[in-house]
């Protein structure tokens, strides 16, 4: 198991061919107070880049950028009725997605922890 | 505009409190302090919350028939202001459209205007140039700020016993620690509060007073815009501006009997017209049935998918818990209960047509 890093601010953790998303406690810090996540459904797929979805906080709407090509295999419905978890625990329970992924030489293009946390300042 | 953003008298102690600072009108004012915009809304509601508008406009109108003159920019009864009364209006333009909304207090000798901060630069040279033999003098000495919610009565009373004889939309000028301010029973939030004119060097201790009461919180303009959206207070620029009529606008309350029958203010032949045969749209709330915010721009659709108007303003509202908006439909969708639809990236999401305000307003009249 091994998490990488986006400068999108996501995370994935991927075992095999399978990733499990979400955004960083950062970005949820930035983003502030979120009250609404609209996200794909399963058996969607999606290119490195593709808007995946939108967090809405108090302040704004915010898209989610694939940081890898893949397809959904499983959406975080719990989500929908307390969207608030993106705040608390948006490295833990508060995943957003599982996905599958169809490129796994995408993972090279992205940032271990330490990178991530120089990259943040 | 290329000048670098201005500061209040307050910034430093926005700092020091922590406040995230964003250019707000050409201003750099703190949008939300360690709080969050939910907690700063939420404290506001149930207890006090000390808002910095000293971004905003504060002139003085001295000179004989001042009032009478007034009237001439805009459709309130200004004549009919006792000493010590404030009252809301706007200015508006040859077509019946809103150049900016206004307070205007009448201070005996002089009336007190406060106008947007994004429309000062508009606002003080038409009222000088229409205002003949009226001096109008714009403030840059004082700072304005507003403490605001059900607890306010006690944050300023504590400081100043007059403040608790006003009622709401009165004004006098009291001492706070020792310094002459103008204090004003009003606000923008839909609670019960208080906006208080303060010489700039007096700022910071005045507010320290405050906050020092158990009760008052700092208070940043990310929850200052979600509260009076719940209070269904229109924000100039969004809800309306130079191609709105008041009648449209639903502030049809805000013009008194004199003024909408005898006109005499510029675009009343269009706002006398509108009164008479009604308007083509109104502004309403609208209360999306779903959870995803509706944010200003969104269409408004009837149920066949035909366009039918725009969201103005749109949020989440805290003391709701849920979406709220405000916007423009026509006048056919515009009964409370109507059932419409919001393209939201898109995808068209279930609202409903609703009475405003979305919170009851708390005011001490």
């Amino acid at each position: 198991m091994t998490t990488y890093y986006s400068e999108e601010h996501e995370w994935l953790t991927v075992e095999g061919e399978t990733a499990t998303v979400g955004i960083t406690q950062h970005a949820a810090d930035q983003l502030g107070e979120i009250v609404f996540v609209e996200q794909k459904e399963v058996g969607d797929d999606f290119e490195k880049g593709d808007d995946i979805g939108v967090i809405e906080s108090v302040k704004a709407a915010s898209e989610i950028y694939a940081a890898v090509d893949g397809e959904v295999i499983e959406a975080n419905g719990a989500l929908e009725d307390n969207p608030g978890a993106l705040n608390d625990a948006p490295e833990g329970d508060a995943w957003i997605y599982k996905i599958k992924l169809t490129n796994t030489d995408q993972l090279s293009e992205l940032m271990d922890l330490d990178g991530y946390k120089s990259f943040i300042g | 505009m290329i000048d670098a953003p201005k500061r209040t008298p307050l910034y430093d102690l926005h700092v020091e409190l922590g406040g995230k600072m964003v250019d707000f009108a050409g201003w750099e004012m703190p949008v939300q302090y360690p709080m969050g915009i939910m907690g700063e809304h939420n404290h506001t509601r149930t207890k006090a919350g000390l808002f910095d508008v000293s971004h905003m406009g504060q002139v003085i109108l001295r000179g004989d028939g001042a009032a009478e003159k007034l009237e001439s920019l805009v459709p309130a009864a200004l004549t009919a202001l006792k000493e010590g009364k404030a009252r809301y209006t706007f200015f508006t333009n040859d077509d019946g459209g809103i150049m900016d909304d206004l307070i205007v207090a009448n201070g005996g000798d002089h009336l007190f205007v406060v106008v947007n901060a994004s429309m000062r630069h508009q606002d003080i040279p038409h009222m000088a140039k229409h205002l003949d033999g009226i001096e109008v003098t714009e403030i840059f000495d004082r700072a304005l700020v507003a403490v605001q919610g059900p607890s306010a009565e006690n944050v300023v009373g504590d400081l100043c016993p007059a403040a608790r004889e006003l009622k709401f939309m009165e004004t006098t000028v009291a001492e706070i620690k020792g310094v002459e301010c103008r204090i004003s029973r009003l606000g923008y939030t839909g609670e019960d509060g208080f906006e208080i004119s303060i010489p700039e060097d007096k700022a910071v201790e005045i507010c320290r007073a405050f906050l020092a009461h158990a009760d008052c919180e700092p208070v940043g303009l990310g929850a200052r815009d979600s509260l009076r959206l719940e209070s269904g207070l229109c924000l100039y620029g969004n809800d309306i501006d130079n191609s709105t009529s008041p009648v449209e606008a639903s502030l049809t309350w805000a013009m008194q009997k004199r003024r909408r029958e005898d006109g005499g203010f510029p675009g009343a032949e269009r706002i006398q017209r509108d009164l008479a045969e009604g308007t083509a749209k109104k502004l309403v709330g609208i209360k999306p049935t779903g959870r995803a915010p509706a944010r200003a721009g969104v269409e408004v659709q009837d149920l066949d998918g035909n366009s039918i108007g725009t969201i103005t303003s749109g949020g989440f509202g805290p003391t709701v818990g849920a979406p709220v908006a405000m916007g423009y439909v026509t006048t056919a969708h515009s009964k409370p209960g109507q059932k419409i639809n919001l393209l939201i990236r898109g995808k068209a999401q279930p609202a409903e047509i609703t009475a405003l305000p979305f919170v009851t307003q708390n005011y001490k009249r």
